[in-house]
């Protein structure tokens, strides 16, 4: 009973006391040695020494020992691979053991060993488990196949154990059904395209029996494993449903939680007048409310689940408000989410509540939560039009407060509450104006000079209040220095007699003593505008302004309907995409709702033809994405905002967000020009604006290319859809010696995007940037700026697959995103890859055969000279020419940024437009990529 | 699915660490103890990612438990998972506390083996691990050949809570109707929210492979019956009592969901020993056992005058126990007077509320505490929140109004019927969340 005994070691010669104790004769000190040995191992210290004299202690009947032993074992196997080996005999003999237990520990340990030749010897025992008669072995022996898998993918296909486990699924043992479920839909998801779980209506079937039968976790395995599954037709969605409906009373969070995800999914095909749908509606919500009473760790997902839930069905808890109230003692990260959800259900109906709650919770001591608090009231106003005079009321009722937070607070929703509704609240105007000298946030500060400017000829002091903020304008950050133009400016405009002073006086601050670009440029159009045609200034800076979306924070619709698909599981507490967090192939394959399909005679008719495909909500509401987003801080991505060589503070610490969009500044301006609807404008027409801008930033971009190489045209990497409105194409180019990733960014949002950084995953060249993003104006709504960015080869290196997949992270104001694009090999050719003849024939016949490959490349109408001129260009150096029997070889070298030689032969017949080529090479790898190469390039 | 799991002691010393993926590393371990037990602002949330890799993590006193795993695994899986861990290692060895894993590592680590198989949770009943993981090391090499396959079918068959075999020489069983009660009132005596969310928790002592049915007084039931030509049973009890809505409920393993979905009875092969056989919820009609009526009065700068009366609202032949009331004081109180009629009152400085305690009180009944409170002069801007009033308490009855209408034992077997298991039935109210705002 006092094993804590073992923590408490002697340092000194320690491993030499344990080695001697291992070897003792007497059974019970090896024990204790072994778990001292554990224990060490526990606390990290570093006891591989030992591998030799612990593994001799496998051979024991004691049970107790060889566990530990074994898990000795899983430690240090990897680092010790000779020595496991060891311990092999023992395994095998262990499965032939009568006794299932042991049969069962020696094919899960085994199955844990990540070393190479065990996992050969594993092969055997394995296969006889899967069939063994007894189910504890069996369903230990299925979930062995995932580790195998894991270890070596290729030799579990050829074994066949992927047939048997299928076979497991008939089995008549509900848990070997589970463990082979969740086994195969493992492998299955990093073959995306295998159709390995081969879910038909038999096999589902199956499952749902099983379902019925299994532990809990099990019972998840296999819902989760439903969720993928997409009927054929409403009928047999619906019977589906029927039969996982009563999972919604389990006890366990997650069963319930996995069974509303098949709910959720498979509802999509249900035609919306069908009773039955209806029913299901109805059934949801309970369960969801009862999640709430579980631990505060499981309210948070399910919290974080309900935030989508209510996104994409609204009317499942449309009645259930008061659920939703924040208890004293909730702990921090539950109230802002019920927060959040409270806020998304706020009604006509339930408003009253709503608000006296909100209101209660703007008096309490978290300072974010009392913030969003403030903010929600902000919200309820928007929404709810009947509300926003109450709103107003509390709003400042709590600005009476002066606690300075939620003063602050408080007048950044108020502006908003402006916009929304002109000329009704401008009496509340002296109230705030009282509170100017607590403002201290730039937020707040830029919105209270917006409104002094929006309402200038209704303050009598206008223009002092705003002098006043002049005085400090170097200090500012830059949203409030942008406001204050964009004021002063409108004040001018509104009173030209008494404010010419100050006008000039912004004007010049802005323009000449600001080394700020955007500062600048605004200030000069003012300045323009004022001074050619004051009407027409008029016009532009007064112009009416666009109206402001009553949901904020609303989820991109598609990704909403992919994170449905994830409910339960990290993607849905993250509220992010799994590619966005996962390594690697798994789980990269996007999930999609399936669409209604056509059968069943209610269908037909237009309305619910519309909903089909469940991707256009019914008022697609637009999107102004979330700032300061949660994800963007945990993923700790290290994306550090640019860092210009000049002393330009612009580009760094710039928070503009929405907010320009609201300030009515340069948006406006264009807006007037445009039609006033910026957000609709389509991209091209936007083309010739967004082009100029980003000519003069493009670094580079436009120098003339001598070598004539290959550069592939530019495709879109990232659409807007999937991320928030930023849309990436480019491509890559060699350019003088140096590697170029050329992109175009468009801003289809409605936001301006600022603080644009990007970094790359580790990749099979080591390709990096070779400098920050140098994207110095923020990007404004339906701006296109084309950047190229110099890469160097020296990052940090993973083979990938295919090679020349590039995984890339780009961060703006908004958010991260991923997105992952294929470069030519070619531009990872050298400009010194010209080989000596003697050394190309010294190699040719060094390299093994084994490594050489063939291609064929077809219809390519070029002579052996063009085809090699061309092929100089992108540093395909031909190094010698035969011509035998009316063909021509061409011997050619090329050498990768990392060393890496390629040896070519290309056989060229005149009059035959198919080509052969041979390449060889140390690292075979790499062949299929520059066989591609060879191919763009030729017929380019 | 679950690459590791770890324990820590609150320095963030590991007690206990095991990884089952290979894409878990030991900087992992490390990676938790430095963003997060030794992050000096308050954790913000469960689930933490750090360098692409997320962490789930719970509490108990002051051990962590952490997850970890870099794949997009059920998040509400993993924290079930933990909750059952922790159930689990109590059940074997009592509090989770430093003292404890310490002195059982080598059990915990059995048990981790066990029940998490690269990742994937396998059987966690109690029941049945304890029939071959024992702190006195394993059982199993001495067992008979029928014993290890009877346990393996236990551990995976469709009934693995409940092992064959079990005897007893007298059939007994306990039923215990458990509620808490949660309420948010408003100062002027408006209730903003009330839900009961009761658990109804079984002890039974029963031989062989009983099939039990249980039955309450679940609106839905006793309309149909009483719609379907009322059978004997039912219609005695629709007679006397009130049935009640059931917003939700959940149940255990062992309850067929697919029957209480269609039929909805609730039919089970009970587990051995203690279990809870379900959950449930409701929100209409509940019987509020105490309202709470306070008054505070800000007396100039310095002082507050604060009277808080409670009444009680059951039966006046029923007893509410350990009843405190909880009146939170603000942070520059500098002195405290308390008067009540009835109990303990005493004011905590270090908990900044004064503490009422009645040991116990009868059903209408009313009682009263006043307060004066001295208050430093501060010049601090920013009000006092005023946290409301909290109680707790104890009452003999079921708030919600469940009653049990029956549980009837079969068992085909055995011979034993119905009439001869000796059945006890309790019903305890107690005070969950309990607040008026002040």
């Amino acid at each position: 009973m006092t094993d804590s005994k073992y923590f408490t070691t002697t340092k000194k010669g320690e491993i030499f006391e344990l080695k001697a104790e291992l070897n003792s004769d007497k059974k019970e000190k090896k024990k204790e040695a072994v778990k001292k040995v554990i224990a060490s191992m526990t606390v990290g210290k570093d006891v591989s020494a030992l591998f030799p004299d612990v593994v001799n202690c496998m051979q024991t009947d004691n049970l107790e020992l060889k566990k530990l032993v074994y898990l000795y074992l899983m430690n240090y196997a990897k680092s010790q691979p000779d020595m496991a080996i060891m311990a092999v005999n023992t395994f095998v003999k262990d499965c032939e053991d009568p006794n299932p237990l042991i049969r069962a520990l020696a094919v899960r340990t085994m199955g844990c060993i990540r070393v190479d030749k065990i996992t050969e010897y594993l092969c055997e025992p394995l296969r006889k488990c899967l069939k063994d008669e007894d189910p504890y072995v069996r369903k230990t022996a299925a979930v062995c196949v995932a580790k195998l898998h894991d270890i070596n993918a290729q030799l579990v296909e050829d074994q066949g154990f992927l047939d048997t486990l299928k076979d497991l699924i008939s089995d008549s043992n509900p848990m070997v059904v589970a463990n082979a479920v969740a086994a195969l839909s493992e492998i299955a998801e990093s073959h995306p395209n295998s159709n390995l779980l081969d879910l038909n209506p038999q096999s589902i079937n199956k499952l749902l029996t099983a379902l019925n039968e299994c532990t809990e976790w099990g019972q998840i395995f296999i819902l989760d494993c439903l969720a993928n599954y997409t009927p054929r037709d409403d009928r047999e969605s619906q019977s589906i449903c029927e039969r996982v409906t009563p999972r919604l009373s389990h006890a366990n969070s997650a069963v319930v939680l996995s069974a509303v995800k098949v709910l959720m999914k498979f509802m999509e095909m249900l035609p919306k007048d069908l009773d039955y749908y209806g029913t299901l509606l109805k059934k949801l919500a309970p369960p969801l409310v009862t999640l709430l009473s579980a631990e505060p760790e499981l309210q948070y997902v399910a919290l974080r689940n309900i935030n989508l839930i209510v996104q994409k069905r609204p009317e499942i808890l449309k009645h259930e408000m008061k659920v939703f109230f924040v208890k004293y003692n909730d702990p921090i990260y539950v109230k802002l989410e019920k927060l959040d959800i409270m806020i998304r259900l706020a009604s006509q109906a339930n408003i009253a509540q709503v608000l006296a709650e909100l209101k209660e919770y703007a008096t309490e001591v978290d300072v974010d939560f009392v913030r969003k608090a403030v903010r929600a009231i902000g919200r309820c106003a928007i929404k709810v039009e009947q509300s926003a005079e109450r709103c107003v009321s509390t709003l400042l009722d709590l600005i009476q407060t002066k606690v300075n937070y939620v003063v602050q607070e408080a007048i950044v929703v108020i502006k908003d509450i402006f916009r929304k509704y002109p000329n009704k609240y401008e009496s509340v105007i002296a109230t705030l104006c009282e509170n100017l000298d607590s403002l201290d946030e730039p937020e707040a500060r830029a919105a209270m000079i917006w409104i002094v400017g929006e309402y200038a000829e209704r303050i009598d002091n206008a223009d002092e209040l705003l002098e006043s903020f002049l005085e400090g304008f170097h200090d500012e950050s830059t949203q409030v220095q942008l406001q204050l133009l964009t004021a002063i400016v409108k004040l001018f405009l509104k009173k030209p007699t008494e404010t010419q002073e100050l006008v000039q006086q912004v004007l010049s601050l802005a323009t000449q003593d600001s080394d700020n670009p955007d500062l600048r440029d605004r200030g000069y159009i003012y300045w323009r505008l004022l001074s050619t045609d004051p009407v027409a200034a008029k016009e532009v800076v007064l112009a009416e302004k666009p109206l402001i979306s009553e949901e904020t924070d609303l989820i991109e619709p598609t990704l909403l309907e992919e994170l449905i698909c994830h409910i339960g599981t990290l993607a849905s507490v993250y509220h992010k995409p799994p590619s966005a967090f996962v390594e690697g192939s798994r789980g990269v394959m996007h999930k999609r709702l399936p669409a209604r399909t056509g059968s069943g005679e209610g269908t037909e008719c237009p309305d619910v033809g519309n909903a089909a495909g469940g991707s256009a909500p019914e008022a697609a509401p637009s999107i102004i994405p979330s700032q300061g987003d949660l994800l963007g801080d945990l993923l700790n991505l290290d994306l550090a905002p640019p860092t210009t060589a000049g002393p330009t503070p612009s580009t760094s610490g710039m928070q503009m967000g929405g907010m320009d969009l609201l300030g009515g500044g340069l948006d406006s301006l264009m807006g007037a020009g445009f039609g006033a609807a910026p957000a609709v404008m389509p991209a091209s027409l936007n083309a010739p604006v967004g082009g100029g801008l980003g000519d003069l930033f493009d670094l580079g971009g436009g120098v003339g290319m001598p070598m004539g190489a290959y550069i592939p045209p530019k495709t879109v990497w990232l659409p807007a859809m999937k991320a928030k409105g930023l849309e990436i194409s480019g491509t890559f180019a060699r350019r003088a010696g140096v590697i170029q990733m050329e992109l175009v960014l468009t801003n289809k949002a409605m936001s301006v995007m600022t603080d644009f950084a990007i970094q790359f995953n580790r990749n099979s060249f080591g390709l990096a940037p070779a400098g920050p993003l140098q994207v110095l104006t923020p990007l404004g709504p339906n701006q296109t700026i084309e950047v190229s960015l110099p890469l160097s080869t020296v990052g940090p290196v993973m083979k990938m697959d295919p090679l020349n997949n590039l995984q890339v992270a780009v961060k703006n104001n908004i958010d991260v995103f991923y997105f992952s694009c294929q470069y030519p090999i070619s531009m990872l050719f050298v400009e010194d890859g010209k080989m000596e003849r003697q050394v190309f024939l010294a190699t040719w016949k060094d390299i093994p055969n084994d490594n050489e490959s063939q291609f064929q490349i077809q219809d390519c109408h070029l002579n052996s000279e063009a085809a090699s001129n061309k092929l100089q260009g992108s540093n395909i150096f031909t190094i010698a020419k035969r011509t035998v029997e009316g063909q021509d070889m061409l011997y050619m070298s090329i050498k990768l940024s990392n060393g890496i030689w390629v040896l070519a032969e290309l056989k060229v017949q005149a009059g035959n437009p198919n080509y052969t080529i041979s390449l060889k090479c140390r690292a075979p790898e790499v062949s299929q990529c520059v066989f591609q190469c060879y191919e763009a390039v030729l017929k380019n | 699915m679950i690459g590791g799991l770890f324990i820590y002691n609150h320095k963030g010393e590991v007690l206990i660490s095991r990884v089952y993926r290979d894409d878990i590393g030991r900087n992992a371990v490390d990676a938790f103890r430095v963003n997060v037990i030794h992050a000096r602002q308050q954790v913000r949330s469960p689930v933490t990612n750090i360098a692409r890799t997320s962490f789930f993590h719970v509490k108990r006193s002051n051990i962590w438990l952490a997850v970890v795993t870099k794949q997009n695994v059920n998040a509400a899986m993993v924290f079930e998972f933990l909750y059952k861990m922790c159930d689990v290692m109590a059940s074997y060895f009592g509090k989770i506390s430093e003292e404890n894993i310490k002195n059982n590592f080598v059990l915990i680590y059995e048990l981790l083996d066990e029940i998490l198989d690269f990742g994937y949770p396998q059987n966690s009943e109690t029941g049945s691990l304890k029939t071959f993981i024992t702190q006195q090391g394993i059982k199993g090499q001495h067992q008979t050949k029928e014993e290890q396959s009877q346990i393996t079918s236990q551990v995976t068959g469709q009934i693995g809570w409940r092992r064959e075999g079990i005897k007893y020489r007298r059939n007994e069983l306990f039923l215990d109707v458990l509620e808490s009660v949660n309420l948010l009132m408003s100062p002027q005596g408006q209730v903003l929210s009330a839900h009961v969310s009761g658990r109804v928790v079984m002890k039974s002592y029963l031989s062989g492979m009983p099939e039990c049915k249980f039955g309450m007084n679940d609106k839905i039931i006793i309309d149909k019956a009483g719609k379907g030509g009322v059978t004997n049973e039912a219609g005695k009890s629709t007679s006397g009592k009130q049935s009640i809505a059931i917003d939700d409920c959940t149940f255990n393993q062992c309850v067929r969901l697919s029957k209480f979905d269609s039929e909805r009875s609730i039919s089970f092969i009970p587990p051995d020993g203690e279990y809870e056989l379900m959950r449930y919820r409701t929100t209409k009609d509940i019987i509020l056992p105490f309202r709470v009526i306070p008054l505070v009065r800000e007396v100039g700068r310095t002082k507050l005058e604060v009277k808080v009366v409670i009444k009680s609202n059951f039966k006046p032949s029923l007893l509410a126990q350990k009843i405190e009331v909880r009146i939170p004081t603000p942070l520059n109180t500098s002195g405290v007077q308390v008067i009540c009629m009835k109990g303990k009152a005493k004011y905590k400085a270090s908990e900044n509320a004064i503490v009422w305690k009645i040991k116990r009180m009868a059903g209408m009944k009313e009682s009263q505490i006043s307060a004066e409170i001295e208050l430093l002069p501060t010049n601090d801007k920013k009000k006092w929140a005023r946290p409301p009033i909290s109680m707790n308490f104890e009452v003999p009855f079921a708030p919600s109004g469940l009653k049990v209408r029956y549980l009837k034992v079969f068992e085909s077997k055995l011979n034993y019927s119905d009439h001869d298991v000796i059945k006890w039935v309790r019903y305890i109210g107690r005070s969950g969340i309990y607040e008026t705002r002040c």
